[in-house]
């Protein structure tokens, strides 16, 4: 972001959203109220944090009082201000600042914050109504079933609140959870936390499609913001799809999945078998039916040894065309956290995606992916989580207001 | 690797070219117009154009664009137009490949096969004395032959014990007689392992012989090694399994191994499979026993590691003279590197087997993984330079 700090005075810390919201490059600005919540259909941002969280309080009235104080703090945060009403250095010299100043100069650079709410808001593990909220209880929101190949972490899956936060850059995205974790004390916890450097997803027609770990184009058949039909039917819950949870119309269903990639592995592979596996070519991500990206995959093109396009391929098994239809919203990171015990990068694809149903929009795909997918040699789930994702906050309302007043 | 492919393929790719089959993706079209060695071919649906009809001996690249709207083939055939010198498949409209070979001198006839039907668009094709010709061993084609013979004497044999040791430890487990089917558990595996990249390429058996409990699809029915690793070394907590219950997975396991063997038997195999093999049984390594995650209840994993590392340096030492020929570095390398891995693990040896899995330091499990990274990596040469 070449332009930073060029909103000049920092009143609550930092620039202000008005000057930028139109702007297409420097400080850019997202709307944090609206119909839904930004950072699902919002073009994609290079960066990513996302965290998840143990309510740790047993009274409804301080969980409201979270999600108040979350909404304010990331209105505030998306305008590229302060998260506090005061700011990192205007408040007393005998107090902590109300915000962690790491932001301090840089835009909002497209900052969202994203809400979600996991099955343990609902329902405790032994089954008991923690916040009276049990009735409402969408139902398809329960923890994913197991999928071969998961090789789940319990310390980086679940959770009862989830915050994604996206920006073009990592320490805006990093703040707003560092800041966001911290009001959370004493009510909430963070249970684990994901970092992401660079987007994996295009979720416009104006983007590229970048590379994942791989090296391949991925997801070039993603569900785009210009597509409103295909985001109705695909993406958005509506009203009447479950008549429990009335509130979550206009919102989403979010899936969460660390998938860790063999990397040493797979870099051994040739760059045909490579090609096999995924479906397409790794320089333009042709489909090896030929064409450019965005060409149609031919499926039934005939190659040497059956479809020149393999049966077990990514591109293949995953296609709306043998998934009845379905299309889903990813928005996923690459990540790379350091390195295992054995020197292997921990490295992977941060899958995160928004369906309107993960009954119909991810566990039959993922179920055969896991048994079909030639990838899946290279690939060991070791996070997952799913969290209903509310609609979009309206101005005065805090976020996710339906499910406690409506 | 691709791992249901071996079995698929095994009968059709006998006859699979020795001379040269080295492909890789192409970016450009254009062939570099200063290197006669370096020719370009556009494939259309009546037309199959070559930059030009000579070049001098050496190694080639043709540089094969599809322009038509099949998928299309490139052959380079000897001067019979019958044997396949070289050749490059499925390759996709709009899309290039390259495909590299070693010439000797002599006439030759390419090929290209729009909708891979018919004996394609055929012309001569002539490559020229040249200083740096390579040379050919006249042995080759008898040092493949053999390679491909003593494999699959190996892999059959390694399948007949197999089922003699599966045979043993079902009885024992149905007898009851725990300790003894413990002891013998690894030392049966360790034949499946040796040939785990053949065994595991028939996509029925496989999971019913060898998932681990994390493998299993919602549903799936858990069978095999594993289902009965976990009754012979039961978790806290665990229900033990009754002796009809025992009969039920044991005869399942017998019945399993009986249709691999019959299986294998009928499968034949080319020096790259061969090759591929080696690499691929490295991987099971890396990705599974390094790790500790396949003998999650018996901690047996080093048998296993044993098993998939002699496994992959028999394949090894069939090619290799092949290789030596052609590439004598790489030979001394993987020599060297599999001498080395040998070496951590004889370090792991107890009695008659090894060193429990989960006994094993942190610091032990990072060389033996660097060991196997170190392997891995020419290993993942070899299949190029066999066929080179």
């Amino acid at each position: 972001m070449a332009a930073a700090g060029v909103a000049g005075a920092f009143v609550a810390g930092r620039a202000t959203a008005d000057d930028s919201a139109t702007a297409t490059s420097g400080p850019r600005a997202y709307a944090f109220r609206g119909t839904h919540q930004a950072g699902i259909v919002t073009p994609a941002q290079d960066r990513l944090h996302f965290a998840a969280f143990d309510v740790t309080t047993e009274s409804r009235e301080e969980l409201v009082a979270l999600l108040k104080a979350w909404t304010d703090a990331a209105e505030r945060m998306t305008r590229g201000h302060g998260a506090g009403p005061v700011g990192p250095t205007q408040g007393a010299t005998d107090l902590p600042p109300d915000d962690t100043g790491e932001a301090i100069g840089l835009p909002p650079s497209g900052l969202t914050i994203t809400f979600g709410f996991g099955p343990g808001l609902f329902r405790s593990a032994d089954g008991k109504d923690r916040f009276g909220l049990a009735a409402r209880q969408p139902a398809v929101l329960k923890t994913l079933p197991h999928f071969p190949g998961d090789m789940l972490v319990a310390e980086r899956s679940d959770g009862d609140l989830c915050i994604q936060a996206c920006a073009d850059d990592p320490q805006v995205a990093f703040h707003a959870i560092r800041n966001l974790a911290r009001i959370a004390f004493g009510t909430a916890s963070v249970r684990w936390s994901q970092l992401g450097f660079g987007r994996t997803s295009t979720t416009s027609v104006n983007q590229d499609t970048p590379r994942n770990l791989f090296g391949f184009k991925d997801g070039t058949a993603n569900v785009k913001a210009e597509e409103t039909a295909d985001l109705s039917k695909h993406v958005w819950v509506a009203s009447g799809d479950d008549a429990k949870a009335e509130w979550l119309a206009g919102g989403s269903y979010l899936v969460a999945r660390r998938i860790n990639m063999h990397i040493e592995t797979w870099d051994r592979q040739s760059l045909g078998d490579q090609e096999g596996f995924v479906g397409r070519t790794k320089d333009t991500g042709a489909p090896l039916s030929g064409g450019s990206e965005y060409t149609k995959p031919d499926f039934d093109m005939p190659g040497h040894d059956g479809p020149v396009i393999p049966a077990d391929s990514h591109v293949r098994l995953m296609h709306p065309d043998f998934n009845d239809g379905v299309r889903i919203l990813r928005r996923g990171y690459n990540f790379v956290d350091g390195s295992n015990q054995l020197g292997g990068l921990d490295a992977g694809l941060f899958f995160l995606a928004y369906v309107r149903n993960p009954e119909t929009h991810f566990v039959p795909i993922q179920t055969k992916m896991a048994a079909h997918d030639a990838m899946m040699e290279y690939l060991k789930v070791t996070g997952s989580a799913l969290f209903a994702v509310p609609p979009g906050t309206r101005a005065g309302d805090y976020v996710g207001q339906a499910l406690f007043e409506a | 690797m691709r791992k249901p492919a071996l079995a698929l393929t095994a009968a059709a790719l006998v006859a699979a070219p020795v001379f040269a089959a080295c492909t890789e993706n192409a970016s450009s079209a254009t062939g570099d117009k200063g290197d006669p060695r370096s020719l370009t071919v556009s494939s259309s649906a009546d037309a199959c154009d070559l930059s030009a009809t000579s070049a001098p001996a050496g190694k080639l690249t043709f540089d094969v664009t599809n322009t038509g709207s099949q998928v299309t083939e490139f052959y380079l055939l000897g001067a019979d137009g019958l044997t396949i010198k070289a050749e490059i498949e499925n390759i996709g409209p709009n899309i290039s490949r390259k495909l590299t070979v070693n010439a000797t001198p002599g006439k030759y006839v390419t090929a290209c096969k729009p909708g891979m039907k018919g004996d394609g668009i055929r012309a001569d094709f002539t490559v020229a004395k040249s200083e740096d010709a390579p040379t050919v061993s006249a042995d080759e084609q008898q040092q493949v032959a053999t390679a491909v013979a003593n494999y699959k004497a190996y892999v059959n044999d390694q399948s007949d014990q197999l089922l003699a040791a599966t045979q043993k430890f079902v009885g024992l487990y149905k007898a009851g007689k725990d300790d003894e089917a413990r002891a013998l558990y690894p030392q049966a595996r360790m034949h499946w392992e040796r040939i785990e990249t053949v065994a595991e390429s028939f996509g029925d058996l496989d999971p019913k012989t060898d998932a681990r409990e994390a493998d299993l699809e919602p549903g799936q029915k858990w069978t095999g090694w594993h289902r009965i690793e976990k009754d012979l070394w039961p978790p806290a907590g665990y229900q033990a399994l009754s002796p009809a219950e025992r009969a039920t997975f044991a005869d399942d396991l017998m019945k399993n191994v009986t249709t691999l063997d019959t299986r294998i038997a009928g499968l034949s195999y080319t020096v790259d499979q061969i090759a591929n093999g080696s690499r691929g049984l490295l991987e099971e390594v890396a990705t599974g026993k390094v790790t500790g995650e396949e003998e999650t209840w018996s901690h047996t994993d080093l048998w296993d590691f044993q098993g998939n590392v002699d496994g992959a340096k028999v394949g090894w030492e069939g090619v290799k003279p092949i290789v030596e020929a052609k590439n004598p570095q790489l030979a001394l390398q993987l020599d060297q590197r599999f001498g080395a891995l040998q070496q951590l693990l004889d370090q792991q040896k107890a009695g008659e087997g090894f060193t429990f899995y989960d006994k094993v330091s942190d610091a032990d499990r990072k060389a033996l993984s660097d060991a196997v990274n170190a392997l891995s990596e020419p290993l993942s040469q070899l299949t190029a330079a066999v066929l080179s």
